[in-house]
């Protein structure tokens, strides 16, 4: 390497007046109409506008689900959509699973199984698993953790993650 | 008289679990302030030299941009080095961001761009134009291992390795003998939390800062030194942290960012990283270890030797315990060891779970293997042929109580370690290879000065406090039970309320340290309530208790009753409501007692048993069991122990076969800083893990007998998983991971 090279860093895009567009979005069986910048994601629109933190940034990349939502009922990574693509759309967070004080069977699940440790991949690993259990493929063990795949956890609940989805998919079959 | 009720060592469901599965709980970077404003951490694209010029004009004419913080334009720091050590801090110069024009290392924040939005401030901080001379740098220590060198002065906790006997002279002589170089990569933590620090700025220099930390109080004592602030005007919680595995030990550079932007602003600030910004600070370090170890037909060691050289920054001198554990974990008369430090142009090295030991247990826990190849004897034979009840580091002492070889029987018998063949490529299943291996773990029982609150109110509800964090360890939930096992309570009438500094102060959480130390902090609080409690009663009029002393009187279900005359109760919020009392309060210390504790080892142990199966063609490995058991005293609750043991057999697989940092070295910079190439195990790649906790009693490390579980599961687990490796295929890797690229 040269020394006393010089290297200049930065400066990618021009300064600029950033324009907003209007989206109303439907969240948790509330109606939200805000004014969003056109590369607001639904994620930050989630935890920054609306103050629901609950859904996670675990990396902002699509690598790691913790920013699973339910968008339609389907589950999707919240950080890789873009706010304004949503206009319309009806989005489940980790806050609209409880229905009058009564846990989704789900949420018990993990609580009885001791699906988390940390938390903070959890509401990720919950929304994934209650689009998994409606997507009604997952069957056996290894489909389970094959279809669980797309959200990561660091403190390594796996096996209770998994144990959690069987308890929910048992109780199904004992009372349809 | 009530039903008896006790909670210590009941698989309770963590207390804290409807705020985690519902989005209630709250972690550093959620809480919200009026008018905050969000902060952006620009990186230093070079990998050494100085800066020469920043240009923020770009940013700053962004609508909403506010300020761009750089080394020219920050407010005060503290002029001495030292004020920006902390707790946990290696000695050397600590680093200091953002102080002058500096660049050590590739990563290192060198701005700071701040907006109303996180948008703005995302888009602004692409715009900053940074001009830097350029040095030249050496990232790969591997290169410089000439270099390597003791340093005089040491971090906290490193224990200086102790060599006896003549082990060179042993090894010369011996029938059996293995010399073999392990090497171990750079990991990072990454807790799926990225480091994010939300300062509220109360008015009047005062501030409310929710941080990621394992530390809420190196947190707080680092700002006031460091901006040279009131600890009365600095406020640091962390009520919830998104796990930490070492990173929230020492305070990150979001933190001293965040004060620093709200200091100059005079408003409140968040600074998040990202997740390629989790890969700018502490990490695990890299490391060649050499392990030398001999013996006799019968497996009896005849000497160990085990050395190792890491990198650390230049910055700072990083050590953790790699090799003490060889001079302790079996019985050997002649050992040596030796660390050694290389510098390269990376930031400090950090604490990552199980620090030392991870990497330190891989060497020596497959040089065993090794061992019992060159004899002929099985792996587990061995260790059991050189099992110890000694410390021979510290002049044999006795253990505080040691199951290891308990946890060798059990977990043999539950894996059926009995039925495995010792010849490798022995066992093969369609297109797989299968192998079985075994390691042993050992980790310490440490015992930190902490304390806890403890009150007790008229309404019957009992409140815990204390500064001590939960990274997802399950402190919430231990600290509830002990604390109403001791006052006879329902677990639904204690709080337990922790991460404020505002609380009573506790250590770090780290160690495995927490969960004895703290919960005997705990138990001592609520025995002082109890007494408090039991004096009023005995003042009452007509009280049954006139004549009792403390140690006559049991606390079960509310009440207060006489152990002889169990009729005889009163309700303990009777006892405060006559007495006028609305609340009993009481704080709670556990620090070590040298005398009692020093006397002895006081370790942890485990035996983990690995079976793995590999592709013949594809080289790909895949873990489809594992056994572990454990020993560490009395276990608090099996329910969130267990996934405390999981969670390390987790990680021991990730080291064994996923983990590595891989740094670009011609230009310094690190090449896999995501999730989608920093690979760590997903839920398809976790088989079923059995945990066995061996009952262990122990009276020695502190008060509870508890002796703490978030790093015994992971040591042993990648050595384990490596031996089985060579068990199944015949091929020894000695260099981590174990990809399939080093299998074919």
């Amino acid at each position: 390497m040269q020394k006393n090279k010089i290297e200049a860093s930065g400066g990618r895009g021009s300064n600029q007046t950033f324009k907003s567009v209007p989206v109303t979005i439907q969240v948790n069986g509330r109606k939200f109409t805000c004014d969003v910048e056109p590369w607001t994601t639904l994620l930050d629109l989630l935890r920054e506008k609306f103050e629901l933190t609950g859904t996670k940034k675990g990396c902002d990349h699509g690598q790691c689900g913790a920013c699973t939502v339910l968008i339609d009922g389907k589950r999707v990574n919240s950080c890789l959509t873009l706010a304004v693509m949503k206009d319309g759309a009806e989005v489940t967070t980790i806050e609209g699973l409880e229905r009058e004080g009564i846990l989704h069977p789900i949420q018990k699940a993990f609580i009885d199984q001791d699906a988390f440790q940390c938390g903070y991949c959890t509401p990720g690993q919950i929304c994934s698993a209650v689009g998994l259990l409606s997507e009604g493929h997952a069957k056996t063990d290894d489909e389970i953790r094959e279809e669980m795949s797309g959200n990561l956890c660091r403190c390594g609940a796996y096996p209770n993650i998994l144990a959690a989805v069987k308890q929910v998919l048992q109780e199904k079959k004992v009372s349809p | 008289m009530k039903e008896s009720q006790t909670w210590i060592g009941k698989p309770v469901s963590r207390v804290d679990g409807y705020a985690k599965v519902t989005g209630a709980a709250r972690y550093a970077a959620e809480f919200k302030s009026d008018g905050l404003v969000y902060g952006v951490v620009v990186s230093s694209d070079v990998t050494k030299g100085k800066i020469l010029k920043i240009d923020s004009r770009s940013a700053l004419a962004c609508d909403g941009v506010i300020e761009v913080i750089t080394h020219e334009n920050r407010p005060k720091v503290s002029f001495w080095n030292r004020k920006f050590g902390d707790q946990d801090s290696p000695p050397g110069d600590h680093f200091r961001a953002l102080y002058d024009s500096e660049v050590y290392y590739s990563g290192q924040p060198v701005a700071l761009v701040i907006a109303e939005t996180f948008e703005a401030a995302r888009y602004a901080a692409k715009l900053v134009v940074i001009t830097y001379e350029l040095e030249e740098y050496e990232t790969d220590f591997h290169s410089r291992l000439e270099e390597a060198y003791a340093p005089k002065e040491t971090k906290p906790g490193f224990e200086k390795p102790k060599s006896r006997g003549d082990a060179d002279e042993a090894f010369s002589q011996a029938p059996h003998k293995i010399s073999a170089e392990y090497d171990s990569p750079t990991q990072h933590h990454n807790p799926m939390e990225m480091h994010a620090t939300t300062v509220v700025y109360e008015g009047d220099d005062t501030y409310t800062i929710y941080d990621k930390t394992q530390g809420t109080a190196n947190s707080q004592a680092y700002v006031c030194q460091v901006f040279g602030l009131s600890p009365k005007k600095v406020r640091v919680r962390a009520p919830f942290v998104g796990g930490a595995f070492g990173s929230g030990l020492r305070p990150q550079y979001q933190l001293y960012l965040a004060v620093m932007a709200a200091k100059k602003l005079q408003r409140s600030v968040r600074v998040v990283l990202t997740r390629q910004q989790m890969f700018s600070f502490g990490h695990r370090p890299a490391s060649v270890q050499t392990v030398k170890l001999s013996a006799g037909e019968d497996g009896v060691l005849h000497s160990v030797g085990h050395s190792v050289t890491a990198e650390t920054s230049q910055l700072e001198d990083y050590m953790e315990n790699v090799v003490s554990w060889s001079g302790m974990l079996y019985k050997c008369e002649n050992v040596e060891v030796k660390h050694e430090l290389v510098k390269a142009d990376i930031f400090t090295p950090l604490d990552m779970r199980a620090p030392g030991a991870t990497s330190g247990l891989f060497a020596l826990e497959s040089a065993m293997d090794e061992l019992s190849y060159e004899i002929g004897m099985d792996p587990l034979e061995l260790r059991l042929a050189n099992y110890t009840e000694k410390d021979q580091n510290y002049f044999g002492r006795s253990f505080s109580s040691k199951e290891l070889r308990a946890c060798y029987e059990q977990g043999a018998a539950k894996f059926g370690w009995s039925k495995r063949a010792l010849k490798p490529r022995s066992l093969r299943e369609g297109k797989k290879w299968i192998g079985q291996g075994v390691a042993t773990g050992v980790w310490d029982a440490l015992h930190m000065k902490s304390t806890a609150s403890a009150e007790f109110t008229s309404k019957g509800e009992l409140k815990i406090t204390s500064g001590v964090t939960d990274i997802g360890t399950g402190t919430y939930t231990i600290l509830t039970q002990i604390a109403a096992e001791t006052l006879g309570l329902n677990l639904e009438n204690v709080t337990t309320s922790i991460g404020d500094t505002d609380f009573t102060p506790a250590p770090l959480q780290g160690g495995s340290w927490t969960a004895g130390s703290m919960g005997s902090a705990t138990q001592a609080a609520c025995f002082a309530v109890r007494e408090k409690i039991f004096k009023l009663a005995k003042k009452l009029p007509d009280s049954p208790f006139s004549d009792a002393e403390l140690s006559d009187v049991l606390f079960e279900g509310g009440e207060m009753l006489l152990k002889k005359d169990p009729s005889r109760s009163v309700s303990l919020n009777d006892v405060l409501k006559s007495s006028r009392v609305d609340s009993v309060k009481a704080e709670g210390t556990s620090a070590p007692n040298y005398l009692k504790e020093l006397p002895h080892a006081r370790n942890t142990h485990s035996a983990v048993f690995a079976e793995v199966k590999v592709d013949a063609d594809f080289g790909m490995i895949e873990v489809s069991r594992v056994v572990v058991a454990v020993a560490a005293g009395k276990i608090l609750n099996p329910k969130t122990a267990r996934s405390q043991i999981l969670g390390g057999v987790v990680w021991g697989m990730s080291q064994a076969l996923f983990e590595e940092t891989v740094t670009d070295h011609r230009l310094g910079r690190i090449l896999n800083h995501s999730f989608a190439e920093y690979h760590i195990p997903v839920n398809r790649d976790v088989p079923e893990i059995d945990v066995i906790f061996v009952p262990e009693a122990d009276s020695i490390v502190n008060e509870l007998g508890v002796k703490g579980l978030g790093e015994i599961g992971i040591v042993g687990t990648a050595a384990a998983v490596a031996n089985a490796v060579f068990h199944a295929t015949g091929k020894r890797v000695r260099n981590l991971p174990i990809r399939p690229d080093k299998m074919v």
